[in-house]
């Protein structure tokens, strides 16, 4: 399907080293969502069954922060095929609860999740599970960003405040309704 | 004590040294004393000794010679003989080039007709390499303490700082403020306490202009105090030394001593009402204490951070009194300027810049030491007459004026004039006169690097740019140096030197940019080439283009 | 009431005209006058130190940027407050102070009543721009009833100087360089081992984060109340 035959905006949400409350702050636009579909193709999402992030979308809310090398390549990916990136909540914004770890040595955290605290079948994981990074970086520190939206998580009115704004063609300015920690 | 006493002891100085036919001058400031001057001054005193020749031959430890690299210097018969490289073992030959005129080896004879030396003009640095400096007589001799008492005895203060205003000095501590419209200032503001502070805090990576000056000559600090206490009206001084200099404090306490006993500090000195007395405080090593405000802080018995201006210390100073803060250069002139008057003075330098500045070169040239010039002679005669150019061969890349808050001044800039505005105009300062050349092996980053990190480690953390700043600016350059930044972090960091540079509350915050910035002015080849190809090009850094950290 | 060589200046702030005492700072006349200029190490009742740079202004004639709350007004001063160029360094300095240490919002017992969170929302700041430092600091949670977290200490002193300037103890002061200062409690002993301390709990109040606060507070919970501030300070001059 290109773009010049569907008028709908293509937008993909994210979720990165968040704990998933920016998407339920998404999902808590309750009614107005039905207003958003209208306008948009929600390409690719936790929220949908698109297994691989797809080219050329408009808008992408990104949740939560770079803590793995996963989080790594997805990022770029998702910039390269993105026109607007937006960076939703403290996670993906500053880095927030993730970000706590940075202090410690990287070795210090994992002994102490998986062999101090573990109960049973203390190892440290060494398949399927993604290499963590040494320090947990918020998005802009890795790609450009377009938009940042601060909360922890932003309501549901910001949220929908920056994406019906974006649909419209203006750049949002959120920062007298939303901030670190909101 | 009064003026014939003080003619008397120079006098019968003068004449007890022309006794000897040959007076050996060993250096034995704080360069040469580290490679075994005070041993090769004892060696020679036996050597003397023991061919009996103590009537006719004098060995006495002297103030720093200058050319440092060359230490231990021995300088013989008015300085026709010199002798570099010296070991206690070439005693013997010392005293046989001196005493019999026998060819001394090769290895420690020193030309001294190199334009090191001839090139130079001593103001300060008059007696230093030629008096005693724990001898309060030597310095007498040499015309010490003259001009105190033509000030006392002579001159209403008033016509004191007319001299010091005519001589268009300018504070030799960096900032290049007017000294005269400094005293004026003090001498106006109201108060029966006023005070006089010597800042000699030095902290420059790389100056030891002030160290030296104080190792050799301690006495002339201490008349150019009085001078500006009479001036002023101050009855207080403080010199405040650092006390990595031991032997610079040491050498102060004893003058000060000497001249209390002398009558030439304290209570009525030369019988007049004049008093002054000058106490010793030790800087416990912060570079920040170089500031005045936060100098004043640290007198004062608290931490030392530095505090908005106004109100300058002039108009309120330490314990809220009046103070005049000096530089002890700016101090070492004020002798000089008065016995020979403020207009000789400003015969000496450029238009804006008068008289003579003391540098110390360091870095990569081949005569490392302490020199001292008329204003207005260009960096290149500086680095390649006196300083005898880059060693190896080597080719010259850039010279750093001022320290951590000066700038590097590339090539093609070599011809300008050494003076206040001149280095100012092309990003560098005068600063207090360290002078770091470096060489096609010297990475510019790598620079910057060094200098932000002594910022950021000496910031005393009371404002957030240049305590917060100086942290992210040394993080990016390190980033630089190590491959891992992009171009974006080059926006950020001249981003953040123009903001530390107007928002930080004091001097060092202030001008902790300047190596930054005059490297990115110059050098921006050397950045991108960091940044873009991953290389080094003086193959100092090594920098590593990666991913990113990638732990576990 | 006015002391001798004290004289009625009249200035611009702003482009407008104002009119204050010259023993005055510019950030007194322009609080009289309703013009806002943002400050975060200053809070009126304790001495102004100038470190934050939040209240720098430009002054015509002058080219160095004055902090508004230690710098006194003159005859025919001209000031501005509000300039790219200011606007741009206050957002930096907000941003140097969140990149510094670990300031993290959503979990702080300040979130929603933080002086540096508002002005960060006041003035726009979205994003930190350069890379969080995360150093590592403690916790102190020795004293018995309240808390200190070095993780979102500005360094502002407003608990040093409270705490020697109202309630007289001293027990606060600064050690270390750069980035590397802290707040000590008695010569870096534990706050509860402290002997100085009188538990008045001042510090605490003042703290423009959440780095002291009182135990048992959850994100979000701790309120500052300063009231008694001006009134104590008010006595302290009337005491003199």
């Amino acid at each position: 399907m290109t773009k010049a035959k569907n008028p709908k905006a293509r937008v993909a949400t994210v979720w990165l080293d968040g704990c998933s409350g920016c998407h339920m702050s998404l999902l808590d636009i309750d009614e107005r969502i039905i207003l958003l579909e209208e306008k948009i193709d929600l390409v690719y999402s936790p929220l949908v069954d698109a297994k691989d992030f797809p080219e050329n979308v408009d808008v992408t809310l990104v949740e939560g922060s770079i803590s793995s090398v996963e989080d790594l390549h997805k990022i770029k990916l998702i910039r390269k095929n993105t026109r607007v990136l937006i960076a939703l909540g403290d996670c993906a914004v500053t880095g927030n609860i993730p970000s706590m770890r940075t202090v410690f040595p990287l070795s210090e955290v994992m002994d102490r999740v998986y062999d101090e605290n573990a109960d049973i079948n203390k190892q440290l994981p060494t398949k399927i599970v993604p290499a963590l990074l040494e320090r947990v970086m918020p998005l802009h520190e890795v790609v450009d960003v377009d938009v940042f939206i601060p909360g922890c998580p932003p309501s549901a009115d910001n949220i929908f405040l920056a994406v019906s704004e974006l649909l419209e063609g203006r750049v949002p300015n959120l920062t007298q309704t939303t901030r670190f920690g909101a | 004590m009064n003026q014939d006493d003080l003619a008397n002891i120079a006098a019968q100085t003068k004449q007890g040294d022309s006794r000897y036919d040959h007076v050996i001058k060993v250096c034995v400031a704080a360069g040469c004393l580290s490679a075994n001057a005070d041993q090769v001054k004892t060696q020679l005193e036996s050597e003397v000794k023991q061919r009996g020749l103590e009537t006719c031959c004098k060995v006495k430890g002297v103030g720093c010679m200058g050319l440092c690299a060359a230490g231990p210097l021995v300088a013989a018969d008015a300085n026709e003989k010199m002798f570099q490289n010296v070991t206690p073992a070439d005693a013997t030959a010392i005293l046989d080039s001196v005493v019999d005129n026998k060819p001394a080896p090769a290895a420690i004879v020193m030309d001294s007709q190199l334009d090191f030396f001839t090139q130079q003009k001593k103001i300060v640095l008059e007696n230093s390499g030629e008096i005693d400096p724990e001898r309060i007589e030597d310095y007498i001799a040499a015309d010490g303490y003259e001009a105190l008492f033509h000030v006392i005895t002579k001159l209403k203060p008033l016509g004191v700082i007319e001299q010091i205003t005519k001589s268009g000095l300018r504070g030799r501590g960096g900032a290049g403020f007017p000294t005269g419209l400094k005293w004026t200032t003090v001498h106006k503001a109201a108060g029966t306490q006023k005070y006089v502070i010597c800042n000699a805090d030095e902290g420059d990576p790389g100056a030891f202009m002030d160290r030296s000056v104080l190792e050799s000559d301690p006495h002339r600090v201490l008349e150019g105090m009085a001078i500006a206490g009479y001036a002023v009206g101050a009855n207080k001084g403080f010199i405040y030394c650092r006390a990595e200099y031991p032997l610079a404090v040491k050498r102060l306490r004893v003058a000060i001593r000497q001249a209390e006993s002398s009558g030439l500090l304290g209570n009525n000195i030369g019988d007049t009402h004049f008093d002054f007395k000058i106490e010793i405080r030790l800087g416990a090593g912060a570079f920040v204490c170089g500031e005045e405000t936060a100098l004043i802080a640290s007198i004062e018995g608290g931490r030392g951070t530095p505090r908005p201006r106004p109100p300058f210390p002039a108009q309120s100073g330490l314990w809220n009194a009046p103070t005049l803060i000096n530089n002890v250069e700016t101090f070492a002139n004020i002798a000089p300027i008065i016995r020979r008057g403020g207009e000789w003075y400003a015969s000496i330098g450029t238009e804006k810049s008068k008289g003579t500045k003391v540098f110390a070169l360091a870095g990569r040239v081949n005569n490392t030491g302490l020199i001292e010039v008329p204003m207005g002679m260009t960096l290149r005669d500086i680095i390649f007459k006196l300083g005898g150019g880059i060693p190896e061969g080597r080719k010259f890349k850039a010279v750093q004026s001022g320290g951590p808050s000066g700038g590097c001044v590339p090539e093609q800039f070599l011809d300008i004039p050494v003076d206040y505005d001149s280095l100012a105009s092309v990003g560098s300062i005068m600063g207090s006169g360290g002078m770091i050349v470096m060489d096609e092996t010297s990475c510019m980053v790598d620079v910057a690097k060094f200098f932000m990190d002594f910022c950021m480690s000496e910031s005393c953390g009371k404002c957030v740019p240049c305590r917060v700043g100086t942290t992210q600016m040394h993080n990016i350059l390190e980033r630089i140096s190590e491959g891992r930044a992009e171009t974006h972090d080059l926006d950020l960091l001249k981003r953040l030197t123009g903001m530390v540079k107007e928002a930080s509350l004091c001097g060092l915050g202030q001008t902790a940019p300047n190596p930054t910035l005059t490297t990115l002015r110059y050098f921006m080849d050397e950045y991108r080439a960091h940044i873009e190809e991953g290389r080094c090009p003086a193959g100092i850094c090594h920098p590593v283009k990666a991913e990113a950290e990638v732990g576990v | 009431m006015n002391k001798p060589g004290v004289e009625i200046c009249t200035l611009i702030i702003e482009n407008r005209e104002c009119g204050g005492r010259s023993d005055q700072t510019i950030l007194e006349v322009a609080e009289e006058y309703g013009i806002f200029i943002p400050t975060l190490c200053r809070l009126s009742g304790l001495s102004n130190i100038g470190a934050c740079r939040m209240c720098l202004v430009e002054v015509k004639g002058s080219n160095k940027l004055m902090p508004a709350c230690v710098t006194k007004v003159q005859e025919g001063m001209e000031v501005t407050v509000n300039s790219p160029k200011l606007a741009e360094y206050r957002k930096t300095v907000l941003e140097l102070l969140f990149s510094e240490r670990n300031h993290i919002c959503s979990v702080c017992v300040t979130n929603g009543h933080c002086d540096l969170q508002a002005l960060a929302q006041k003035l726009g700041v979205n994003h930190i721009p350069m890379p969080y430092i995360h150093p590592h600091l403690m916790v102190d949670a020795s004293h018995p009833r309240f808390l200190a977290d070095h993780n979102r200490c500005i360094l502002c002193t407003r608990c040093v100087r409270v705490c020697s300037e109202v309630e007289g103890a001293h027990t606060w002061d600064l050690m270390g360089r750069g980035t590397t200062v802290k707040v000590i409690t008695d010569l870096k002993r534990p706050w509860g081992e402290s002997e100085s301390c009188t538990g008045c709990g001042k510090c605490v109040q003042v703290c423009p984060t959440g780095a002291l606060s009182e135990k048992g507070q959850a994100a979000g919970e701790m309120l500052k109340r300063r009231q008694f501030l001006p009134y104590l300070s008010m006595m302290r001059e009337v005491g003199r």
